[in-house]
């Protein structure tokens, strides 16, 4: 039980996706679960242990580790990760449960398009539609809200080689040093980036979506 | 054999569940199966060699940590998500049995065995019931045992052999605090879900009841 279970289920809501849903689920595969768990998960592995503060005082580390680190960045991407892909499941029950109504349908003798069916892709009109927008918009704002967590957490995004900490029980004020600052650095910045490339494309989504359904009415007026 | 079974296990139950039940096996997967392998173990990873007192003394630290983490929340945790996810088990089982019996017979006993009516109906109260239950069992645990869902950053302990009153410093106690309340949260939800479902059936199926009974009455 790991990442590929998610990738299972958001799979499943690939064929339902327009082309640019697509794109944003092979961006977040690629370049940010596979990131995490090939790169970044290593790069933090060994952060408390090799967080080292210039006394011999036994609990000033621990301490000083906790108030500079209340959450590990690595915990706070997976969170963000899990946050960000639940929205696509509202759209995979929604799809589940519309494809269960067409099949009660069938089953009472009415007349249901059996293409639609068959090729297991419901065009995304109706109801469907708000479904799919809604998880738009709540990836848009999830997104949004962990990068700024981590810009008010941690001052930035990017990590100091030294921390001067004076929480008891450290003597005096110590110089505390963090383990891989620059190849941290690096990888905060790579997340960002491709952060802002899903908010990006998930806008894009949403008006394009948009601009569809605009475009569709004027048709059925007419 | 590790949490691949108890996911597979889910993905069975969830054929036979109503819609809220397929929203709480989802809130499992997501919310707490995957974010506790995800996150939540590796942050408790080395909690014993990381759990540090201010003294020389060997076997203090060992006696104070065995002290202060009888079990440790991890450990709580994952048994949490065992004990919750099984009595659905008792759905699956007793599903396979009515599919054995159309079997055995080779008619059909049932007009739908998957349908959750009479005993079906029963079983699944019964293992919502359960599954309330181990929740609010599991979240009491967890407050008597550490005092609330609070972690210090900092424990006082004199259990022999440490000499004096000794300070014994935990790793990553608001880290720790964060993921301890993500857990009540989605336990709390959990148990939200099961009585939101369990009201809805009883409602359900008190309806149906009522309305036969109305329709043998008119007749």
């Amino acid at each position: 039980m790991d990442w590929g279970t998610l990738q299972k289920v958001l799979g499943g809501v690939n064929k339902q996706s327009t082309s640019i849903g697509k794109i944003w689920l092979t961006v977040l595969f690629i370049f940010r679960i596979m990131i995490l768990v090939v790169a970044a998960e290593s790069v933090w592995g060994d952060e408390q242990q090799d967080f080292v503060c210039n006394t011999l005082q036994p609990g000033c580390k621990n301490v000083c580790y906790d108030h500079f680190f209340p959450i590990s960045h690595i915990r706070l991407w997976a969170l963000q990760l899990i946050f960000v892909s639940t929205p696509a499941l509202l759209v995979a029950m929604h799809v589940a449960y519309r494809r269960h109504e067409k099949k009660r349908q069938f089953r009472h003798g009415e007349k249901i398009d059996i293409e639609e069916l068959k090729k297991e892709k419901f065009h995304i009109r109706g109801p469907l539609w708000w479904t799919y927008a809604s998880s738009l918009f709540f990836r848009i704002i999830f997104e949004a809200v962990f990068m700024y967590v981590f810009y008010y957490m941690y001052d930035g995004y990017q990590m100091p080689r030294l921390m001067k900490c004076s929480a008891w029980p450290c003597p005096n004020i110590v110089d505390c040093f963090v383990s891989r600052p620059t190849e941290k650095t690096t990888f905060t910045i790579f997340m960002l980036a491709v952060s802002g490339i899903c908010i990006v494309l998930n806008l894009a989504e949403l008006c394009y979506l948009v601009l569809k359904a605009c475009m569709k009415e004027p048709r059925k007026t007419t | 054999m590790s949490w691949g079974f108890l996911r597979d296990l889910l993905s069975g139950v969830n054929k036979y569940s109503t819609g809220i039940g397929r929203i709480w096996v989802a809130v499992v997967f997501v919310f707490r199966l995957l974010v506790y392998v995800a996150a939540a173990e590796n942050i408790w990873k080395y909690e014993h060699d990381e759990f540090e007192c201010n003294i020389k003394q060997p076997g203090c630290e060992n006696v104070c940590f065995d002290h202060f983490f009888p079990v440790s929340h991890i450990r709580l945790w994952a048994l949490q998500l065992i004990i919750v996810s099984t009595p659905s088990l008792l759905v699956v089982f007793h599903v396979a049995y009515r599919e054995n019996r159309d079997k055995h017979h080779n008619q059909k006993l049932y007009r739908n065995p998957r349908e959750i009516d009479g005993g079906l109906l029963c079983t699944y109260l019964i293992s919502l019931i359960l599954k309330t239950g181990f929740e609010i069992v599991f979240l009491v645990l967890f407050y008597k045992l550490y005092n609330g869902f609070k972690i210090p950053h900092l424990v006082k302990c004199d259990i022999r052999p440490c000499p004096s009153t000794v300070d014994c410093y935990i790793s990553k106690p608001t880290e720790k605090m964060i993921f301890l309340y993500f857990l009540v949260a989605t336990s709390c939800l959990c148990i939200i879900l099961n009585i939101s479902e369990l009201s809805y059936l009883i409602f359900k199926y008190s309806i149906k009841c009522y309305l036969k009974r109305y329709m043998k009455k008119q007749q």
